[in-house]
């Protein structure tokens, strides 16, 4: 397969092993340049470690890695230069500044003062900091912190930003403020490649994405797609008083739609036409707990491909 | 064809500490030092009255009850002409070696702080040489004030004494590097007793408070060897003008020992850093 030279990353059977442990298990992906990218995956399943590979801060093992069309292992600091880099736990200077976490790391890259003081107010603004611009880092609260991270990360002007789990720990508010601030990222033409397990975050954000479990990717696709492809337009949640009454009713359930998946707490039922799959299981005689018809998301395709949830 | 080649892990120290040293990367991390005691300047200062007090104490103090000492060629000088150049080696230690083990711990292990500078162009050999670089401008800047506390005081004997700072500096760097390459092996706070283990002795005997001469013969022969001595009988001799060409081999023993410190650094944050 010949490689179009304006992929941004570009992976081949791309290998992470920490000892004897395989955190990343030969997985193959490509990244444009504008797109939003991301990784959804559970715990463990090796997202931060192939961000850090992607961000050249961690070597790769083995497979093949060209981000910018360059070789992490011999080209780090020149691709590490067009990068903005938001690591899954905040790296803030504490010993610093709000403002100065920007200056400093401004300098890390080779910029100089004026280049930097222009682009600070920026970025303060930005991400809504400039009152809080002259106090320490430590008080500031879980978003602020998230959104000097990304400020900070812009300071270079990079191609490219990789975000690993950016909004875990925040309150919805904080969430959707970030939201907001990456969406206008994205429309500014940065190439955003994120990382979460929360499947509302790669539904908003990414115009394409992974699966990954367990070191693997289990899909890929458009969130449209992996939906249209691995889960119905529909699915019919079934709560049950008790595991025995959802064991009870398992049986009455065979046929009420495309495809039956019990869990440890409720039943799904995948199905096009939710309201009538409702009616059969009535006819059935099951009566759960609770019934609700909701649409196919990316945690029924999560679910399918892997057969976990994505809190396990 | 794909444009692809395999990668393969990197860890190549030897020439990456020259490569740093030779973009002035290191700098901005002596950049970043500056940034943080702008603010807490009190904490440099703080490290400056120490070695002074005990300037006061022992030389002007200890030296009224003890007579006057050998320091040979027939020569006898007060006794706190004598101690003042060991403490300004002691001074020089000091200053880097709670920076160079302790801050520096917590910066690699707690605060993440080179986590972030890692995700940068800049590379682990511009950590240990900028670390190091930094430790060298405090030591530099406590050498001058002590240096010119010994003026006032009236303890400096000869124009070679202007030679004592870039010799503190020299200080300085020996126990930098190695203050951070031995850090790289400490696992908890509790290891940092061995610090203290290492620096006190060296503090106590390294012909610091009295001559070597009055060592038994065989603690003598251990003594020089020890690092500090180095620096103490480096400073001794500048300070009393008493210069020969021996000096070289202690200058050339403290600069090696802080190469190889930081090359060591190097390798032992690759490996740690760079998961
Ligand atoms: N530095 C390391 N040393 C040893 N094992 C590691 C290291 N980093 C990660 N691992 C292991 O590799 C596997 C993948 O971890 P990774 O952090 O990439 O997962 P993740 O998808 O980012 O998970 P999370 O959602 O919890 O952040 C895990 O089993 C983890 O324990
Ligand atoms: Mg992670």
């Amino acid at each position: 397969m010949a490689s179009s030279p304006e992929a941004l990353v570009e992976a081949r059977s791309l290998t992470k092993r920490f000892g004897r442990h395989v955190a990343v298990d030969g997985v193959d992906f490509r990244i444009e340049r504008g797109e939003a990218f991301g990784f959804l995956g559970p715990n463990g399943a090796g997202k931060s470690s192939t961000m850090r590979m992607i961000g050249c801060v961690s070597p790769v093992t083995s497979g093949e890695l060209r981000v910018l069309g360059m070789d992490p292992a011999g080209d780090g600091p020149r691709i590490r230069a067009r990068l903005g880099v938001v690591p899954q736990e905040d790296t803030l200077d504490t010993e610093l500044t709000v403002s100065d976490n920007l200056t400093i790391y401004g300098r890390y890259f080779g910029l100089s003062r004026t280049v930097i003081r222009e682009r600070a107010d920026e970025l303060l603004e930005f991400a809504k900091l400039t009152e809080r611009r002259h106090d320490r880092v430590d008080p500031l609260s879980g978003g602020m912190k998230r959104r000097l991270t990304i400020a900070r990360a812009l300071i270079n002007r990079p191609e490219a930003l990789l975000l690993d789990e950016p909004t875990t720990g925040l309150d919805p508010q904080a969430r959707h403020l970030l939201w907001e601030r990456l969406y206008r990222l994205k429309q500014e033409g940065v190439t955003l490649v994120l990382t979460t397990h929360y499947m509302e975050e790669a539904e908003q954000l990414c115009d394409r994405l992974v699966i990954m479990d367990r070191g693997r990717i289990a899909g890929e696709g458009t969130p449209r797609d992996l939906v249209a492809r691995h889960a119905t337009r529909e699915v019919v949640e079934l709560r049950f008083r008790s595991a025995s009454d959802l064991r009870a009713a398992l049986p009455r359930l065979a046929g009420v739609a495309e495809r039956v998946e019990p869990l440890a707490d409720r039943v799904l039922a995948y199905t096009g036409d939710g309201d009538a799959t409702a009616a059969a299981i009535a006819d059935n005689g099951v009566h759960p707990a609770a019934i609700l018809v909701r649409r196919g998301t990316l945690e029924d395709v999560f679910l399918v491909l892997t057969g976990r949830t994505l809190e396990d | 064809m794909s444009g692809l080649t395999p990668t393969e892990t990197p860890t190549r120290p030897e020439g990456a500490v020259a490569t740093a040293i030779a973009g002035w990367r290191p700098l901005r991390l002596v950049e970043r030092n500056v940034l943080v005691y702008r603010r807490t300047w009190y904490v440099l200062a703080a490290g400056l009255f120490e070695p002074i007090l005990y300037l006061l104490s022992i030389g002007l103090g200890v030296g009224a009850l003890v007579g006057p000492v050998a320091v040979g060629g027939g020569r006898e000088v007060p006794y706190e002409v004598f101690v003042a150049p060991g403490m300004l080696a002691v001074s020089a230690m000091n200053g880097v070696v709670f920076d160079t083990t302790f801050n520096f711990f917590v910066k690699y292990k707690y605060s993440k702080t080179f986590d972030a500078v890692l995700a940068t162009p800049l590379e682990v050999a511009d950590v240990a040489v900028g670390e190091s670089a930094w430790a060298l401008v405090r030591s530099g800047a406590y050498a001058t004030a002590f240096l010119l506390t010994m003026v006032a005081l009236g303890l400096v004997q000869s124009w070679w004494a202007v030679l004592a700072v870039p010799a503190a500096v020299l200080i300085g760097f020996a126990f930098a590097g190695t203050g951070i390459a031995a850090t790289t092996w400490m696992r908890s706070f509790v290891d940092f007793d061995y610090v203290m283990l290492v620096v006190v002795p060296l503090f106590l005997f390294s012909a610091t408070f009295f001559p070597l001469g009055r060592y038994p013969q065989a603690l003598g022969w251990a003594v020089r060897v020890t690092p500090l001595y180095q620096g103490v009988a480096l400073e001794r001799a500048l300070v009393l003008g008493d210069v020969g060409w021996g000096l070289l081999l202690h200058a050339g023993y403290l600069a090696a020992m802080g190469t190889a410190g930081v090359w060591v650094a190097t390798r032992r944050l690759a490996i740690l850093l760079r998961r």
